[in-house]
């Protein structure tokens, strides 16, 4: 059994590498800037091997594995009505477990990757302590017990996706970018704060059955004695939906993640396969129970889940840019598991995101690797590139199939349990979302090997030289070459992972060592779903076939270019226009509701208040300041017998008032 | 007196012993900077005497020890000062060691003067005697006008000095007159005995029981307030922080506040508990002066010593909300609240204000100028300078997760707890207003591009003491509750 310093030490390791690199590296030995590097992969190699072996004690362990409740602060005193006790402690279940070898084996090949393509980048101190505590916040918000410390790593997970995306800050865009992710997630975020405020506001009921209101067993237990119950439960669960929803970019908060493509690629790779979106699902899962207490909100879960994994994946269908398409069907498979949630399939929404973390991280790394060779990630710039890296091509064609959800990579086996998971929802509702998931596998088979052809078939279009029309600056120009041995080789091991990590992590069958569905069966107890999904051979066979529709369509379009794809957009034009200005929701918020409703409606009206009302206070305040100042400064002369005169005429006035006021 | 009192008295002994042997010392070394050095080691004394006392303490089973017929008590809340006032000197010292080369001639004078006005500082929170309150009083004070007053180059510091000795002249006659009103009253200088006379003899409808009691506590008050530097008492403050030393301000900030506190908490929740709803508003009303006082005349300052001066009086009044916030008004509150947190933010202030104090001696020494616009671009000049100043700055204005939050929110809590909602409200409102010139100063710091590229340099001891300052905010701010555990602790003794 893992003792409980070795649980910290999985958070603190990343954290002290933050700390070295802030403090000693950069200050003292800017110089060997690499070191950086080296002391951040170290971190998480051991994090990731204290992981292992807190999966390893959790597989062994009956139930989770709460450790001591350290009191953090204490507001009130025992004997006072409004007295409580903040505690921090850390939980070690199976859920947590998962996510701790995913959180830290993939921030580890990042960082492997990062090696190389970072190299020579100014930042690159700055970039490692970023990444640092990106992995570390991420870790300690997946350990929390505790729901406000939760809270403050949840935060610190939006601090460094701010710091990250605008990691080249002196680019507006990414500027832009980083803010656009910083104020979307908040207003998530502010549902969540809402949500912890008003379990605060109803500790009594908490406290009354000798339970703490921010502990997650403890909520647990109270929504299972019904020591809450009602619409405090389904509240409680919309507030933290809306957070889950701003970090995992659901809709109508799924804005940012796009935009966040202005970061350096690794980055986006863990943003989108480990780190920041993950937090959203893994939360709801955390909840779950809670969630379970209140059928409207499983249904809010379901449906937004369903829908948004419909909506991304058409725009990802018309994405020139390798980054967004990604970027897109990311937003639509974390649309899948929060339908797996909605519809009562935790195990299969965690499974899923586990499987994606592997295959989607691997794409952006090729993204990444691609663009190492090209110097662009427009797609149309690209083409051929399957014959200058192999390596790239038979890593990404693996996750594109993965991704696509063809047997027997990973994606498949996750993918279809959620859509059993729909069609046996047995409600009205997972009966609509299942359509909706069916649909979205055609689109996300398309569009990811429209991604395939456009990116590594045909012929090579001439990549940022051609985009700049000729004269391509020196940063970023195209040599067309395989990219170095440290960015292969993560990919490769992602690669591996993308094959396996589905088969073998839930196998369908006995497998030696590995028993069947011990990955649902392990997890499935932790969230309090027993009876892990039965496989249904007819959703598999068409599920299949309509990816396999999806991925024959893009090779008409892109591979043979039998169907023009000029043509279809012709045809379709209004859908295409649509669907290029992503349902002109950026213009919805930044045009509508920013520049019209926010700066024009509310801000001009606030004017005319701030003219008419505040500013003739202020200007009397100022006036009286200004003569009050006028008046303190004639009084704070220098003169020592006017202090003196002021202390006597302090007494007299004190006095005065006892005497009148008695 | 016996040898236990001579035990009882004995940190205060060995900071006495320390200063003196520091002149001695100062005669015969020629390189002076052997006497920091001494000075800090000499501090482990008192320091191990005060444990070894805290031990002895715990053992009690009435947690107090007395001694000097009744005049001296070691107790937690007599204990906790001294810790912290030595901790203030420890840091003080340590950051000294550049600065004391501008006082050529003086520097044993200086490290001994420090060390007696610290151990009259120690003396006041731990004696529950008038007469002995009156003495460590003047104990702490006549050394700080002597340290005031010593940068002879620059003749605001003799001003300073001189103007801060009549003042402390005169607010400790109305302190005495104060006393005698109550000795004259009650026949008594023992704060237990007062106590007892007060609440046996006292008058409905008549404030604070009697009216001689009323005047003797009013003159009190104007006599501690003085010390706290509490509106409408505080007129001296900007004056003497402009004029003083850098280090000296410093240390009037933080260890003469915090001993001002300990006596005020001590007279106030110990003699005149039984009439505490009469005093307690005074406070209140005090308090939000000092806040609003403090916090808007500071907008208006362009000096940053005098910047900090104003905001050492708003800071007064954060801390007196946790002074009013008593038992006496809601039965279902809990009194100890108050008291805890005003001991949890005297830490939390002694870090956060020696903090921005050091980044602000080191900047003003190499730039040779107070003035904020000064400031412009430090950032680039000095990044961990500027970088600990802004830390500082964001704690006071008490924005997570420093010291300063943790702080405000123990006394904001307090003062809600005990029904004082509306105290609670100015002081958060008054929050609001500080941030503006804190952050401002940040702003100079950090947008503004710099005059010149010259790095300002700083000696190894000096970041020591600024590290240890910086760390210290962090560390509060996000692991408050070992600090709020001695602190309750402490306050057990005076809040049954």
């Amino acid at each position: 059994m893992i003792p409980e310093p070795a649980v910290w030490a999985i958070i603190l390791l990343p954290l002290g590498s933050l700390a070295l690199i802030a403090f000693v590296i950069r200050p003292f030995f800017n110089r060997a800037a690499r070191l950086s590097g080296y002391i951040t992969i170290l971190a998480l190699l051991g994090s990731l091997a204290l992981s292992g072996w807190a999966l390893k004690s959790a597989l062994g362990h009956e139930g989770p594995i709460g450790f001591t409740l350290h009191p953090w602060l204490t507001l009130g005193g025992p004997t006072s009505a409004t007295g409580f006790t903040f505690r921090v402690g850390l939980l070690l279940d199976p859920l947590s477990a998962i996510m701790l070898v995913v959180v830290s084996g993939v921030s580890l090949m990042v960082q492997v990757y990062s090696q190389g393509y970072m190299r020579g980048d100014p930042g690159y101190s700055r970039y490692f302590a970023f990444m640092s505590l990106f992995t570390a916040s991420m870790l300690g918000l997946v350990l929390a017990r505790n729901l406000i410390m939760l809270y403050v790593f949840w935060e610190l997970v939006g601090l460094c996706s701010y710091l990250l995306i605008g990691f080249w800050y002196h680019r507006p865009a990414a500027a832009a970018a980083a803010k656009k992710a910083f104020i979307v997630t908040r207003l998530g975020d502010f549902g969540f704060l809402l949500a912890l405020l008003y379990l605060y506001f109803h500790r009594a009921s908490f406290v009354a059955a000798g339970l703490d209101p921010f502990d997650i067993a403890d909520l647990h237990r109270a929504v299972a004695t019904g020591a809450i119950g009602g619409m405090v439960v389904t509240w409680l669960a919309v507030g933290v939906f809306a957070g889950a929803a701003g970090k995992s970019a659901q809709f109508p908060l799924h804005v940012w993640l796009p935009d966040a493509m202005e970061g350096p690629t690794p980055v986006s790779s863990l943003i989108h396969a480990a780190t920041m979106v993950a937090a959203g699902v893994f939360l709801v899962a955390r909840l779950y129970p809670v969630f379970v207490a209140s059928q409207m909100a499983m249904n809010v879960v379901a449906v937004i889940g369903g829908f948004t994994a419909l909506f991304a994946a058409t725009m990802g269908l018309v994405m020139n840019d390798i980054k967004r398409v990604m970027a897109y069907s990311t937003v639509s498979q974390l649309g899948y598991m929060m339908l797996a949630l909605g519809v009562g399939a935790p195990v299969a929404a965690i499974f899923h995101l586990f499987n994606h973390a592997f295959f989607k991280c691997l794409l952006f790394l090729g993204a990444g690797s691609v663009n190492h060779a090209t110097g662009t990630f427009n797609m149309q710039f690209m083409g051929g590139l399957r014959r200058v890296q192999p390596w790239t091509y038979a890593t990404v064609l693996v996750a594109g199939l993965s991704l696509a959800g063809i047997f027997p990579l990973s994606g498949f086996w996750s993918k279809d349990e959620v859509l059993v998971a729909a069609w046996r929802g047995g409600t009205a509702f997972s009966q609509v979302v299942f359509w909706l998931a069916m649909a979205a596998v055609f689109l996300t088979a398309f569009y990811a090997f429209r991604m395939m052809f456009l990116t590594f078939h045909g012929q090579f279009r001439g990549g940022v030289e051609a985009e700049q029309g000729g004269h391509a600056s020196g940063e970023h120009r195209v040599h067309l070459a395989e990219s170095p041995a440290v960015m292969v080789f993560p990919m490769v091991v992602l690669g591996i992972a993308a094959v396996v990590s589905g088969f073998l992590a839930n196998p369908v069958v006995d497998l030696g060592p590995i028993p069947k569905h011990w990955f649902a069966e392990f997890l499935g107890g932790a969230l309090g779903e027993t009876h892990p999904q039965k496989t249904s051979l007819g959703v598999a066979v068409v599920s299949m076939l309509v990816a396999l529709g999806g991925i024959g369509l893009a090779w008409a379009m892109y591979g043979t270019r039998v169907l023009s794809p000029q043509r279809v957009g012709r045809a379709l034009r209004p859908l295409h226009t649509l669907l290029t200005q992503r349902y002109y929701m950026d213009h919805l918020y930044e045009r509508a509701i920013v520049s019209r409703g926010f700066y024009k409606g509310a801000c001009q009206a606030l004017e005319k208040f701030d003219d008419n009302f505040v500013d003739r206070a202020v200007n009397m305040v100022g006036w009286f300041s200004r003569n009050t100042g006028h008046s303190v400064r004639r009084l704070q002369t220098g003169q020592v017998q006017l202090y003196g005169v002021g202390i006597v005429l302090g007494i007299i006035v004190i006095l005065a008032v006892y005497l009148i006021g008695q | 007196m016996t040898v236990h009192d001579i035990y009882l008295l004995s940190p205060e002994l060995a900071l006495v012993a320390l200063g003196l042997a520091i002149v001695l010392l100062d005669l015969v070394v020629q390189r002076k900077g052997v006497l920091g050095a001494v000075a800090l080691v000499g501090l482990v004394v008192p320091f191990a005497l005060s444990i070894l006392l805290w031990g002895d303490v715990h053992a009690e089973p009435t947690e107090t020890l007395s001694g000097l017929f009744g005049t001296l008590v070691v107790d937690k809340f007599a204990l906790f000062f001294k810790f912290l006032v030595l901790g203030i000197v420890a840091l003080l010292v340590l950051a000294s060691t550049d600065y004391v080369s501008k006082l050529s001639r003086s520097q044993g004078e200086y490290y001994a003067l420090i060390l007696l006005s610290a151990t009259g500082m120690m003396l006041l929170a731990a004696t529950t005697d008038l007469i002995a309150i009156y003495v460590a009083l003047e104990l702490a004070s006549l050394p700080v006008a002597a340290l005031i007053a010593m940068l002879h180059t620059d003749p605001r510091s003799p001003e300073a000095g001189i103007k801060f000795l009549l003042l402390s002249a005169m607010s400790s006659a109305i302190l005495l007159y104060g006393m005698a009103f109550i000795y004259g009253f009650t026949g008594s200088t023992k704060l237990p005995v007062i106590a007892h006379l007060i609440s046996s003899t006292a008058t409905p409808g008549v404030p604070l029981g009697a009216y001689p009691v009323l005047l003797g506590v009013v003159l009190v008050v104007a006599g501690f307030g003085f010390k706290l530097s509490a509106a409408p008492f505080h007129m001296w403050t900007p004056d003497v922080y402009e004029g003083a030393p850098t280090p000296i301000t410093a240390f009037l900030s933080v260890a003469s506040k915090a001993a001002a506190f300990a006596v005020t908490l001590r007279v106030f929740y110990v003699a005149f508990e039984g009439v505490s709803l009469d005093w307690a508003l005074l406070f209140a009303a005090l308090s939000a002066l000092s806040m609003t006082v403090g916090n808007v005349v500071a907008i208006a300052q362009s000096n940053i010593k005098r910047l900090l001066g104003y905001s050492t009086i708003a800071h007064a009044g954060y801390m007196l909300v946790g002074v009013a916030a008593i038992a006496a008004r809601a039965p279902a509150g809990d009194g100890s609240l108050g008291p805890q947190g005003v001991l949890f933010y005297l830490g939390a202030y002694a870090a956060t204000n020696l903090a921005a104090f050091f980044a602000v001696i080191a900047v003003c020494n190499k730039i040779g100028s107070e003035r904020i616009e000064d400031f412009a671009g430090m950032a680039r000049r000095a990044p961990w300078l500027a970088g600990v100043l802004a830390f500082a700055l964001v704690s006071l204005t008490g924005i997570p997760p420093t010291a300063g939050f943790m702080g405000k929110l123990f006394l904001f809590s307090a003062a809600v707890d005990t029904g004082l909602l509306w105290l609670a409200v100015v002081g958060v409102v008054n929050s609001v207003v500080s941030a503006y010139y804190y952050l401002r100063v940040v702003k100079v710091m950090y947008l503004q591009p710099p005059p010149s590229e010259e790095q300002v340099p700083s000696s190894v001891p000096f970041r020591a003491a600024l590290a240890v300052a910086a760390i210290g905010v962090l560390v509060l701010g996000v692991l408050p509750g070992p600090l709020l555990d001695v602190a309750r602790a402490a306050v057990a003794t005076i809040v049954p």
